[in-house]
């Protein structure tokens, strides 16, 4: 198992630039996301990884190697493809043992190593069957079991839940993250499932536009987005925005909406202009006092908690609050927002402004 | 259900779609059966008016096709030994004997060599130059391969003169060698889009995932890919055979003795010794075995291969 190093990776289709310059660390055994909405430029940077695509300049390292120029068969990582891309002319036992043939090893010992895969995947029924006719789920045991057989120094995967069905797709997550967890290989895995990056991975990179908008952990990632488009893009449903005019000063560690004073993590640095004031829903609550004011104008049930959607002067928002708090559409409420989970936000850049709350977050991305 | 529906075809319906087909399969198998029935009758019966529908069958045709034969007297055929094969019997009873095998063997085998030939340079090209089209980024892709297409713009003998005229000076009129690289250079546009359309449809995917195993892009062609692509294989050598086997004007023109191929021989035939019509029969008949073999042996990929795109996977 490996480290891989990615620095200032870029790579250009003629005039259109896939990545942008990207540079992030996946470490050793890491369940790492590449999150993204489609087109962004994580598929390109993960078959740059692989070895299917050659970057147009930057620098791949596995396990120290500078890997960059080298063809995929000599880099030793495996690829889970989306549609599985499982050999349909030979049969599952053949698939598997396929990357084993190629490295010349002895019959006896594919054998064994197959069956061993096999028994980990549970798929030691099929092994004589040909792969046509068989189910997705069956498929994509198959692939991962091509991909671990020839215990690689990581893996790569395409979306590789993404042609199974709802039902199937949780489990197979589980699984996935489990067979994880027991081989702790570095996994790279490409989703545009903001859900499923937070679900299984130890480390998310969002990309947008052939960039890397923010990478770490997913929780930082949620609770301190570095850019309005990451704390748009995760979460469900996503951070509130709160448009104002006016500054902010390094220091300060309050703002005035609509004559009601929020307290806010102490800022670091000073704005001027248009600035978006980002809240996650779960930290709005009502507040009968408050001067800060929304109209209701839906209320969603979801069991324990209910999201509301208020009408406020800055734009519309949401709140997720206890299933049991009366909320009734057309209801003028007070709002309040829990400070320590407030971020601000250039509108002109995007980005986040520094502050004591993201400070730690936003220095190591 | 409006004006469409899935129900099963009434007994009725299911008839007359039988009665068509036998009668369409009829029409077209008669001139088949007609050549088969001839090269069994004897030279009486293959002119005889009305013609014969039931006739007593004989090799007779078919002697005559693989033989010369001499007429001999009364005199000498009394100091000759009695015929020891059927086949001596037969030429005896005209009154003849057999002076020595005919020329068709010869001609038969030119065309063996100059079809199979042509037909696995022409498939062998074609899945090299049709994979790179499909796979690789090629310059002035588009132009070369309506460039290719071209050369099928017009029909082939319509260069007959000036390819007559280069053959005789490079020395390639009537060689193996000469015919065998005209049929592949006509059949290789035809295959190289052939093989294009159905690699295009080999997901790449396949071909990643064996890069990714380990094996060399080659590897990855000849174990992934052309396993996958031998439906179109299969169909491709079927089209380029078809064309080489039957080809008949280059080869009146190009060929005279060693490298004659059947087509132009057959008829050849009937000026030996009167109109001998079982014998051109015998000839056509078996002419057409070797294609009516590969047809059937590749049947089952030809048929996917023929409705391919019609239907998607």
């Amino acid at each position: 198992m490996a480290q891989i190093i990615i620095r200032n990776l870029r790579k250009d289709f003629g005039d259109f630039t896939a990545v942008k310059s990207s540079s992030f660390t996946i470490e050793e055994g890491e369940f790492f996301m590449l999150l993204g909405p489609s087109g962004c430029g994580k598929t390109t940077t993960l078959r740059m990884i692989a070895g299917l695509e050659l970057p147009t300049s930057g620098e791949i390292y596995i396990d120290g190697e500078d890997v960059s120029q080298k063809p995929a068969s000599n880099r030793d990582i495996a690829f889970v493809f989306q549609m599985f891309a499982l050999y349909p002319h030979l049969n599952v036992r053949q698939n598997i043992s396929y990357p084993l043939k190629s490295q010349g090893m002895p019959k006896r010992q594919i054998k064994a190593k197959v069956a061993e895969v096999a028994k980990l995947l549970g798929i030691e029924e099929i092994l004589h069957k040909p792969v046509s006719g068989l189910s997705g789920g069956d498929r994509q045991r198959i692939a991962l079991g091509r991909a671990i057989v020839r215990e690689p120094k990581a893996f790569m995967m395409d979306e590789p839940l993404g042609a199974l069905d709802a039902e199937f797709r949780e489990r197979m997550a589980e699984d996935l993250r489990a067979l994880h967890d027991r081989m702790g290989a570095t996994t790279v895995y490409v989703t545009h499932d903001q859900l499923e990056a937070m679900q299984m991975g130890d480390k998310i990179v969002v990309m947008n536009h052939g960039s890397v908008e923010q990478f770490g952990v997913p929780q930082d990632i949620y609770d301190w987005p570095a850019t309005i488009f990451v704390a748009d893009f995760i979460g469900s449903p996503s951070m509130n925005f709160l448009h104002f005019n006016g500054s902010v000063n390094a220091g300060d560690s309050a703002v005035a909406l609509e004559g009601q004073v929020f307290e806010i993590p102490t800022q670091l640095q000073s704005c001027e202009g248009e600035i978006v004031f980002g809240i996650r829903p779960e930290y709005v609550s009502f507040d009968q006092n408050s001067l800060y004011r929304g109209d209701i104008i839906a209320a969603e049930y979801l069991g324990t908690t209910q999201i509301v959607t208020l009408q406020s002067r800055n734009g519309t928002l949401k709140s997720r609050i206890p299933s049991a708090e009366p909320a009734s559409v057309g209801e003028n409420v007070g709002l309040a927002f829990n400070p320590r989970a407030i971020t601000l936000f250039d509108k002109k850049t995007g980005a986040a402004l520094l502050s004591e709350g993201n400070k730690g977050v936003l220095d190591n991305g | 259900m409006s004006g469409y529906s899935v129900t099963e075809p009434s007994k009725r319906q299911k008839w007359i779609a039988g009665l068509l087909v036998i009668t369409y399969a009829l029409v077209t198998l008669m001139p088949l059966l007609w050549v088969i029935a001839t090269g069994f009758k004897s030279p009486e019966d293959s002119i005889a008016y009305p013609p014969k529908v039931v006739f007593q069958p004989s090799l007779e045709g078919y002697v005559n096709l693989f033989t010369t034969q001499t007429r001999i007297t009364p005199d000498m055929e009394a100091t000759l030994t009695p015929p020891k094969t059927w086949y001596e019997q037969i030429v005896r009873d005209k009154g003849m004997v057999i002076a020595g095998a005919s020329r068709y063997g010869q001609r038969f085998l030119n065309s063996v060599i100059i079809g199979f030939g042509s037909t696995f340079f022409s498939v062998f090209l074609g899945t090299l130059a049709a994979y790179a089209f499909s796979r690789f980024k090629v310059p002035i892709k588009d132009d070369l391969l309506f460039f290719i297409l071209s050369t099928r713009m017009m029909p082939p003998v319509a260069v007959a003169i000036p390819i007559f005229l280069m053959y005789r000076q490079l020395g390639l009129s009537d060689t193996h060698l000469g015919m065998i690289l005209l049929y592949t250079a006509v059949n290789l546009s035809l295959s190289v889009w052939l093989l294009k359309g159905f690699i295009d449809e080999i997901p790449l995917e396949y071909e990643e995932a064996a890069l990714i195993d380990g094996y060399t892009r080659f590897q990855a062609f000849y174990k992934v890919v052309l396993p996958q692509a031998a439906t179109g294989i299969a169909s491709t050598a079927i089209f380029c055979l078809i064309f080489a086997w039957n080809e008949y004007a280059f080869a009146v023109l190009l060929t005279s003795g060693t490298a004659q191929t059947a087509p132009p021989f057959i008829p050849t035939i009937i000026g030996v010794g009167g109109q001998d019509w079982p014998a051109v029969a015998a000839g056509a008949t078996i002419f057409l075995l070797p294609v009516m073999i590969f047809t059937i042996m590749l049947r089952k990929h030809l048929l996917r291969g023929i409705t391919f795109g019609a239907v998607r996977k």
